[in-house]
Parts: structure tokens; sequence; C-alpha cells
């Protein structure tokens, strides 16, 4: 009994791959776009672990809730809440995702229509909450690829003058608390401060390679975002003209693009994690 | 897959509040490990490391989910999800490596030398327009 069953499973798994079907039950279309997205995912874990790696290299680090702790219409010092936000944005745009696949395979195309529209407007919105996050950290923050103001002090002390907004004389600090370095008319303004050891000294930069860091990887997800939203417009055109009712393939195309956007939301929690939680 | 459209609200519904609730626990960890929750809990070290794993295991957990249902990797055969997954395990390695790496050139920043020692650089004057090996030659 149990061999004539390992038998017919055989045959079965040889009928798959005997050519003339897909022994994987799916298009070749979709099948590439997984691969592609994992192709894209080493990538991505390529820059995250060079991240990892540096950070553990570097005897101080900057704290990313103080870096991340200012939200627009002038909240300061509320760590983390505005990129809580940006993955509320983020995981509600792949829900709306997820809906308009479901409309899909229902062969309802207004339906699909309505949710891809919702999904670009997620995208839109997490866009531009990103474009106020960088516009806050290079215009109001200085920082740069090059220059990293935030630094982190590696011994107790107390400062010898204030920055006239948050710091001043005499506040004293703990070793692993981190300051922001302001800019005065164009010229940094590094203040000076008292150690426990009596040695007098001068904030300083923080590491170079956060800032590039930052930058670059945010950046290449901001740009995966944003193709993502030119693409699924361009679908979202399609779907309206009544291409897909043509091929009559259950709009595999919105399932394509679904699974591209989902994978954006995913290396999100992974940016998330690792930028701003760790 | 095909479902009717109460059936799709509900599925999505749920994925989204399970994916919103993991992301607020995340944040409460963090801000929790970092002394933001109850003031001068950030003094115990030991706090760090279980908040750190506490949150990598949310976020694999968050992965997890947004692969296996958004992405339905679930109702996928199974060797063409093994052809995704094996070669992801790849990166387990490379982290491990990276991380270990990263490490020891922070264990050995001091060892670096920014500047070329003078009599080495006597040598490379020296030594120009010869081959390579010659460098080598010295104090044995």
């Amino acid at each position: 009994m149990s061999e004539e069953l390992l038998e017919t499973t055989e045959t079965q798994e040889q009928d798959n791959w005997s050519g003339g079907k897909s022994p994987f039950k799916t298009s070749y279309g979709k099948l590439m776009m997984w691969y592609f997205l994992v192709s894209d995912a080493f990538t991505f874990a390529g820059l995250l672990i060079a991240y990892g790696a540096l950070r553990f290299s570097t005897p101080s680090w900057p704290v990313p809730d103080f870096v991340f702790s200012t939200a627009p219409f002038g909240v300061t010092g509320a760590p983390l809440i505005f990129v809580t936000i940006m993955s509320f944005v983020l995981i509600i745009s792949s829900g709306t995702m997820v809906r308009a696949v479901q409309e899909g395979a229902r062969e309802n195309k207004n339906g699909v229509v309505f949710w891809l529209l919702m999904t670009v407007f997620g995208g839109i919105a997490f866009l531009g909450c990103q474009a106020w996050e960088w516009n806050n950290l290079i215009a109001e923050e200085h920082m740069t690829i090059f220059t990293n103001p935030f630094g982190t002090h590696t011994e107790d002390g107390v400062y010898l003058e204030g920055d006239g907004h948050y710091i001043e004389k005499g506040d004293e600090f703990k070793a692993g608390e981190s300051y922001l370095i302001h800019k005065h008319h164009g010229d940094w303004d590094p203040l000076t401060f008292r150690t426990e050891s009596g040695v007098v000294k001068q904030q300083e930069f923080g590491p170079k390679a956060f800032g590039a860091l930052f930058f670059f990887i945010t950046g290449f997800h901001g740009f995966h975002v944003f193709s993502g939203v030119v693409i699924l417009f361009i679908i979202m055109l399609n779907v309206a003209s009544g291409l897909y009712v043509e091929r009559k393939n259950g709009y595999e195309m919105v399932e394509k693009v679904g699974l591209y956007w989902h994978f954006v939301d995913l290396v999100w929690v992974f940016v998330f994690l690792v930028f701003y939680l760790l | 897959m095909e479902m009717s459209r109460s059936e799709g609200i509900r599925a999505v519904k749920k994925g989204l509040l399970l994916l919103g609730a993991v992301t607020v626990a995340e944040v409460l960890i963090s801000l929790l490990g970092k002394g933001y929750l109850i003031p001068g809990l950030e003094e115990y070290s030991f706090l760090f490391v279980i908040t750190g794993l506490a949150m990598i295991v949310l976020s694999l957990y968050k992965a997890y989910f947004i692969v296996y249902e958004f992405m339905h990797l679930r109702y996928e055969v199974k060797g063409m999800a093994l052809s995704i997954l094996l070669p992801a395990m790849l990166l387990i390695w490379g982290l491990i490596a990276f991380l270990w790496e990263g490490n020891t050139w922070g264990d050995r920043r001091e060892e670096v030398q920014y500047e070329i020692p003078q009599d080495i650089e006597q040598q490379l004057d020296e030594s120009e327009g010869e081959p390579v090996k010659e460098l080598d030659n010295h104090e044995h």
C-alpha cells in the first residue's frame, strides 16, 4: 500500500517535470518576479549588514531615538514617533494592495482600480514623509553624506557653555548621551565641556559613515517606493482600459506588482529595525 | 485564490491589525529599553540585549507574515517556496561573518596607524621601480 503511494507520488513528480506544464504551478512572469525580489533582498541585506559591521567597528554611534526625535509641526523630543507613523502608512498601503489583488481574482475591474489608486496614495504619502525627514536632517540639522553632527559622549562630564536652546552652562551629561552640533551662520559651533577626569574638550563629530549609510539605504528604499508608485499607476491605467479583461488571466499583472509592493514593505520592516529600533 | 468580498476584507483587516500591533509593540519595547517609559531602566545593560532580541524576533515574525500571507508564498508549490527561501539562508552566514568582522575592526582600532612610519616611507622611496618582494627583506 505504502509502496503504491510512493510510486504514484513519484510518477506525479516526474509528470510535473517532464515538460508541458509548469512544475511550480505558476507563470514565468510571477516566478521571475520572485527571483528578482530574492536578488533585491540580497542587495538590501548587503547594505544593512554593512551598516551593522560599521556600527560594531566604532566606539560610539549616534543613538537613533535622539537623531529621529522630531516630527512635523514643530514637534521635538518625540523619539521614533514620526517613523512609526511612516511604518503605518506603508503597512496600510500593503493592505490596500492585498485588496486590489483580491478584487482582481474576482474579476471586479472597478474594485481593482479603486484599491490600486489607494495604494498609490499610500506610496505618495510615505514618500512625502520621507521627503520631510530628509529635509529636516539636511536643512535643519545639517547632516550630509560627509558630515555627521550627531555625536555621543564617551565620558561623564559638565558643559562649560550653552547652545541657547536645549543645553545650558553647567548642565551635566553621562557617557553614552548623544548631542547635535549646531551650525550658526555657516560655522559649526561645537560646545566645550569638562569631563569627569578634569580635561576640557570640545564636542566632536560622530562617525562619518552614519550619514552616508542613512542617506544611501533610506534613499535606495525610497527609490523602490517611487518606482513602485509609478508602476502601480501604469498598471492602474491598464486595468481601467480593460487590458487585463482581454487577457483573461485573473489580473495576474496586478499580482506581480503586488509582490513587488509587499517586498518594499518587507524591506521597510528591516530598515525600521536596523536604523530606528535597535 | 478567490474569496468573497467580506472574506477578503476580514483577511486584510486581520493582517493590518496584526502588523500594526506588532509594530507598536516593537516601538514600545525600543523606548522601554532606552529608558523613556520607565526612567533609569537604560542603566541595565542586559536589558539592551533582551529588548534587542525581542525586536529582532518580532521583525522576523512581521517578515514571515508579509511573505507567507500577503505575498501568498504559503499557497505556492513547496519546491518553489524552497527555491526562494533556501538561497536567503545564506544571509545568516553573511550576518554572522560581517558583524564578527566589524567587531574585530572595532577591537583593533588602536592598532591602525594613520600615518606611514618614516622607515617604511624610506623603504618605499628606495624600492621605487624594484620588484615588490624586495620590501619584505628586513630584520631576519
